[in-house]
């Protein structure tokens, strides 16, 4: 199969096969919402809060689970979300009551929530009727057993949560960048901080079926830090992380159902982590690739400024601007700088060098005034 | 030895080498590296696998350590480049490398004893099953390894614990003095993966958190001292795993998640009630300094008003209604706490001042 094929192959998947367009739908509906909500918990250095919230979720599921005796998505959905919230205000009573930072914070949430949940979930699995709940399942996710009634649920929270960002747009926006400036104008910034987390905590329980409690945090993280580099509006950050989710959810979906062994979840995060790699790298202005060519450039400018003031210094000494010298006392000038004959072509193609006679090299009139120019404007010294 | 006391041996040795490098962890504010190592170092025992073909080479060890190290050093890379955040960088590379660890497994490791559910939550329980033969003694693997990386940790942080002690409370300090704080850094990263990786089998990856950071922030809430703070968080995290090990008996359930169950109650037990930060500790003086504010206060009003026309006006207790704002309640409240102090005197319902409760008010004006 070449390229093409394959690509024609995974569209038909999407677009005939029931089950592989069921899941990918609810993976897009998850790459959708958490990418939208993901970017404020960016902006707002509370990366890892998502992975604490999805680990903090675990003893949530079974404690539902426990009391209701019903395996429905919602009802441990529920639980999840309860949990999750819970997790995030103690996290934010220890770091507020006490010296404990954030990092240790989120550590301790992270691991005492996950590991009472594994207590219980080993506790009440003894029961043989609880064994086949699909607890399990939230650990790493079962994106592949999603059903059509799973994903009109996860559409039907994350449609609400979305909502609700958008009614309150102006003041999340406001809480991410300019806390007091918000509660000097008189909103409720503690309200609204409060809000905001219960909406990321939505969209990691409608992901951890999909994706599960481990990889959860990359659908928060990933989606919001490649639209980042992309833009500096949050309206366009937030619509970009949006699209790369669901990108990456509707993709890395289809490729899981190319090959044996290829579990949703982690096919998912690779495909996120892919265009988070690329946006890192290549996108414009603020992209790796385009960094170093506007250093490369810049060096290759300064280098050629340096080698016409080495001249014009020269030359000064012969009450003769056009007085030809040796590349071999410009080298000696450039003090190892090297690459003075590539910075000489580089003038000679500008016309502003010549080369008199065989390694022997003088300023142009152009030349001339390259060279006050460059002196006065790059390095900020006027020339006597 | 019974198979009971040789899992609680593994738990503790785990406790212990888990705290020992924690504790810089948590004072270095980097505790989440320690969730993003435990997981990539996977990475790493799956590569070596599959370029050795065989579980039980210590080569295993090295190759999921290096993977640990690589994971730090990427995530500064990406944070070096300004273009995320610290935070974000560590969100971005562990669940990718761990992502990558996962499929590598179900694609080219299955049926081996890799299994992603016995790495991520361990079973102790299985740990006595699990034998070798060390200098003619036979023990469970889990034990040997963890005494190994136990007496290895403490090795090293008694012999570099000026040196770390130093690139973590004064980085400019330590470089300035010739010690390189980078090396430090990443030599506390390789202890810290090499721990990881002997604690998987034990109490898997996401646990192992549990006892880097937990009993690590404990101590943080019980002493200033550094060298406290590693007795006790060692102390800490041996009294979760026994505690522990016993909760998961009672229930029936797993091991690990006891022991992690464990830490979190200390921890609460110890952010509630510990002497100096606690919050009923920081509660109860906050009341204190309440009434001792309200007594001051008074004996300040008194003195400013004593020997002045308005004397007879001011002394009187329902005019510290109007004058100070007082509820009525309170006021005769603070009236009595200060009575009982011996600041003031009081005659019906009027005050004076008695010679103490002069000087305090003199004292709190000076001050």
């Amino acid at each position: 199969m070449n390229l093409f094929e394959i690509i024609q192959f995974l569209i038909e998947q999407l677009v005939f096969d029931y089950t592989v367009r069921t899941v990918a739908l609810g993976c897009a509906v998850l790459g959708i919402v958490s990418g939208a909500l993901g970017s404020f918990a960016v902006l707002r250095r509370q990366s890892l809060l998502g992975d604490a919230m999805s680990h903090a979720a675990l003893p949530g599921i079974v404690i539902a689970f426990m009391l209701t005796r019903s395996k429905s998505s919602l009802v441990l959905m529920l639980g999840a979300g309860i949990a999750g919230i819970l997790g995030t205000l103690l996290f934010i009573a220890i770091v507020r009551q006490s010296r404990i930072k954030e990092d240790s914070g989120l550590g301790i949430i992270l691991s005492v929530f996950f590991g009472f949940g594994l207590m219980l979930l080993t506790f009440l699995q003894r029961d043989p009727d609880s064994r086949q709940a699909g607890l399990n399942s939230y650990l790493f996710g079962q994106a592949a057993t999603l059903l059509v009634s799973d994903v009109i649920t996860m559409a039907l929270f994350g449609g609400v949560a979305l909502l609700i960002l958008g009614l309150f747009w102006k003041e999340f926006k406001l809480l991410s960048f300019d806390r007091d400036f918000g509660a000097s104008l008189g909103f409720p910034m503690q309200w609204l901080d409060i809000l905001l987390t219960t909406l990321l905590v939505v969209a990691i329980v409608i992901g951890l079926q999909a994706v599960g409690v481990v990889l959860m945090s990359a659908m928060i993280v990933a989606p919001a830090a490649s639209a980042r580099q992309w833009t500096d509006r949050l309206s366009l950050m937030v619509v970009l992380a949006a699209f790369f989710g669901a990108l990456a959810g509707m993709g890395g979906a289809a490729l899981s159902s190319l090959g044996d062994g290829l579990s949703t979840g982690p096919v998912i995060v690779l495909c996120i982590s892919a265009i988070a790699l690329f946006s890192i790298l290549f996108a414009p202005n603020r992209g790796l690739i385009w960094r170093w060519v506007r250093r490369g450039r810049n060096r290759r400018r300064l280098r050629v400024g340096a080698v016409l003031g080495d001249l014009r210094t020269l030359a000064l000494q012969h009450d003769d601007p056009h007085h030809a010298h040796s590349i071999e006392v410009l080298r000696a000038m450039s003090l190892g700088r090297g690459g003075v004959e590539a910075s000489l072509k580089v003038a000679q193609g500008r016309g502003w060098v010549t080369e008199v006679t065989p390694g022997e090299w003088a300023l142009t009139d152009a030349g001339i005034l390259e060279t006050e120019r460059f002196v006065s404007a790059d390095l900020g010294v006027t020339t006597a | 030895m019974s198979a009971a006391a040789e899992i609680q041996l593994i738990a503790i040795a785990v406790a212990i080498a888990c705290a020992l490098p924690g504790v810089f962890l948590v004072l270095r504010q980097m505790a989440m590296m320690s969730d993003a190592i435990s997981h990539t170092v996977l990475l790493g025992i799956v590569i070596a696998f599959l370029l050795i073909g065989s579980l039980d080479s210590p080569l295993l060890i090295l190759g999921a350590a290096s993977m640990g190290v690589f994971t730090v050093a990427l995530v500064e890379l990406l944070n070096r480049t300004q273009l995320v955040k610290q935070d974000a960088a560590i969100g971005l590379v562990f669940p990718a490398l761990f992502s990558l660890a996962v499929i590598l497994i179900s694609r080219y490791a299955r049926g081996v004893h890799l299994d992603v559910d016995a790495v991520l939550l361990g079973e102790l329980a299985f740990a006595p099953f699990d034998r070798v033969t060390v200098l003619g003694i036979d023990v469970a693997r889990g034990l040997a390894t963890m005494g190994v990386i136990l007496a290895v940790n403490i090795i090293l942080i008694t012999l570099f614990y000026k040196e770390l002690k130093l690139a973590t409370f004064d980085v400019g300090l330590a470089a300035a003095l010739g010690f390189s704080p980078a090396l430090i850094h990443y030599g506390l990263m390789a202890v810290v993966s090499v721990t990881v990786v002997g604690a998987f089998d034990a109490v898997g990856s996401i646990l192992v958190v549990a006892l880097v950071v937990t009993p690590a922030a404990t101590a943080y809430l019980l002493t200033d001292k550094l060298k406290r703070m590693l007795v006790l968080a060692m102390t800490i995290g041996a009294l979760s795993a026994i505690s522990g090990y016993w909760l998961a008996r009672v229930l029936d359930a797993n091991i690990a998640g006891s022991i992690a169950t464990m830490t979190g109650v200390i921890f609460g037990l110890v952010f509630l009630f510990a002497p100096d930060r606690g919050m009923l500790s920081l509660a109860l003086r906050r009341l204190r300094q309440k009434w001792e504010f309200a007594q001051t206060a008074l004996v300040i009003h008194l003195s400013n008003h004593e020997g002045k026309p308005s004397w007879e006006h001011e002394r009187r207790v329902e005019h510290l209604s109007e004058h100070v704002h007082w509820e009525h309640d309170f006021a005769e409240n603070v009236v009595q706490r200060a009575q009982q102090n011996g600041l003031i005197s009081r005659r019906g319902n009027e005050l004076s001042l008695t010679d103490a409760g002069r000087l305090r008010a003199q004292e709190a004006l000076v001050a």
